[in-house]
C-alpha cells in the first residue's frame, strides 16, 4: 500500500484516495517542435527500478495535483511537493542522494 | 417556491451507533484567498463559528466553516439562510477574485452518534480514524466505499459527514450496514 502526504492538505492519503498522473517534470513539446522532440514528449517515459518522480492528484480531497518522489521497488516515499515547479526541491534531491547513492533519473543524479 | 426536501427524507437508524439524516442544511461553497481577513470574517459571520486553518472544521450550534482545500471552504448555515449568506459573502468580497455558490441542494449531511462511530467509519474509509490521528476540529475529505465524502467529528461520540446528494442513499445504506455489524474492538471506543 502506498501512502502519500498531500502537500496542500497535510493529510496522509491512501493510494485509493489519489489519481495517478504519470511521470513528473515532463517538458511539453507542441507545435513548432521537431518530430524527435514530439515523440519523446508524447511516448517516451522513464521506467526505473528505484527512484522515480511522479504526478498524483488528491482526487478524493482537495483535488489538486502534486509531485511525489518514491522508490518503485520498496515503495519508500522520499517526499511530496507542490506541482508549481519544474524540478524537485534541492533538499529532496539531497535526501535521495544520501539514501540511494549513485541513483539516476533523467538528468538528475 | 418549491418545497425544500432533503435527499434522505429524514431517514434514521437506531443502534449502538445511530445514523441520521440531518435534514435540509444551508451550504455555501466559497473559493478565494483564504488568508484574506474580509473572506474570513464574512464566513465567520454567516456560519456563526470560527474560521478554520488547514484541514480544520470550526463548528458552532448555528453552523460551521469546513476547510476543503487551500482555496475553498464550505460554510454551513440554516437552510433558509443560505441565499442571504451568498449575498452577504458576495457583497463582502466584491471586487476581489472569489466564488460563492449555494450548494445546499447538491449535497446531503448525515450524522453518526455513538461511542463506536470511529470503527463504523473505518469500515468504509481508508483514512485513519484512530483518536490520535483524527480529532474533533479536523475536517477529513476522503472516500466512503466508492464515493467522495467529508467527515468531521462534533464530539468524541458524534460525527457529521457530507456527500453528494445523488449518492446520499448509497452512503446512508453503507453507514447503516456498517453500524449494524458487531464491534471488532480494534479502535479505542470513546
Ligand atoms: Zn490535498
Amino acid at each position: 500500500m502506498l501512502t502519500l502526504q498531500c502537500p496542500y492538505c497535510g493529510v496522509q492519503c491512501d493510494e485509493t484516495e489519489l489519481s495517478p498522473g504519470g511521470e513528473a517534470h515532463l517538458t511539453r513539446f507542441g507545435p513548432g517542435s521537431d518530430d524527435t522532440e514530439f515523440e519523446q514528449y508524447l511516448f517516451l517515459r522513464e521506467n526505473p527500478r528505484g527512484v522515480h518522480f511522479e504526478r498524483w492528484r488528491h482526487a478524493y480531497g482537495c483535488g489538486k495535483w502534486f509531485h511525489a518522489a518514491r522508490c518503485t521497488m520498496t515503495l519508500e516515499v522520499f517526499g511530496t511537493y507542490p506541482a508549481q515547479v519544474t524540478e524537485p526541491p534541492a533538499d529532496l534531491i539531497e535526501k535521495i542522494r544520501e539514501k540511494r547513492p549513485g541513483w539516476r533519473w533523467r538528468d538528475l543524479a | 417556491m418549491s418545497e425544500v426536501v432533503s435527499a434522505l427524507h429524514g431517514r434514521r437508524t437506531e443502534g449502538s451507533v445511530a445514523v441520521r439524516d440531518t435534514g435540509p442544511r444551508g451550504m455555501i461553497q466559497v473559493r478565494g484567498d483564504l488568508g484574506a481577513e474580509a473572506l474570513q470574517s464574512v464566513c465567520r459571520e454567516v456560519a456563526g463559528s470560527g474560521f478554520p486553518g488547514q484541514g480544520g472544521a470550526e463548528v458552532s450550534d448555528q453552523g460551521a466553516v469546513l476547510w476543503m482545500s487551500p482555496d475553498e471552504v464550505l460554510v454551513l448555515t440554516a437552510r433558509d439562510r443560505a441565499a442571504e449568506g451568498v449575498t452577504r459573502i458576495g457583497a463582502a468580497l466584491a471586487g476581489t477574485h472569489h466564488l460563492a455558490v449555494d450548494v445546499s441542494d447538491a449535497r446531503a449531511v448525515i450524522a453518526l452518534e455513538g461511542a463506536g462511530l470511529r470503527e463504523v467509519l473505518a469500515r468504509l474509509t481508508p483514512a485513519n480514524m484512530h483518536p490520535e490521528a483524527f480529532r474533533p476540529g479536523q475536517m477529513r475529505r476522503t472516500r466512503l466505499a466508492q464515493v467522495a465524502a467529508g467527515i468531521w467529528l462534533t464530539s468524541e461520540t458524534s460525527a457529521e459527514l457530507i456527500c453528494f446528494r445523488s449518492v446520499a442513499d448509497y452512503v446512508f445504506d453503507l453507514l447503516a450496514n456498517a453500524a449494524a455489524s458487531p464491534a471488532v474492538g480494534h479502535l479505542p471506543v470513546a
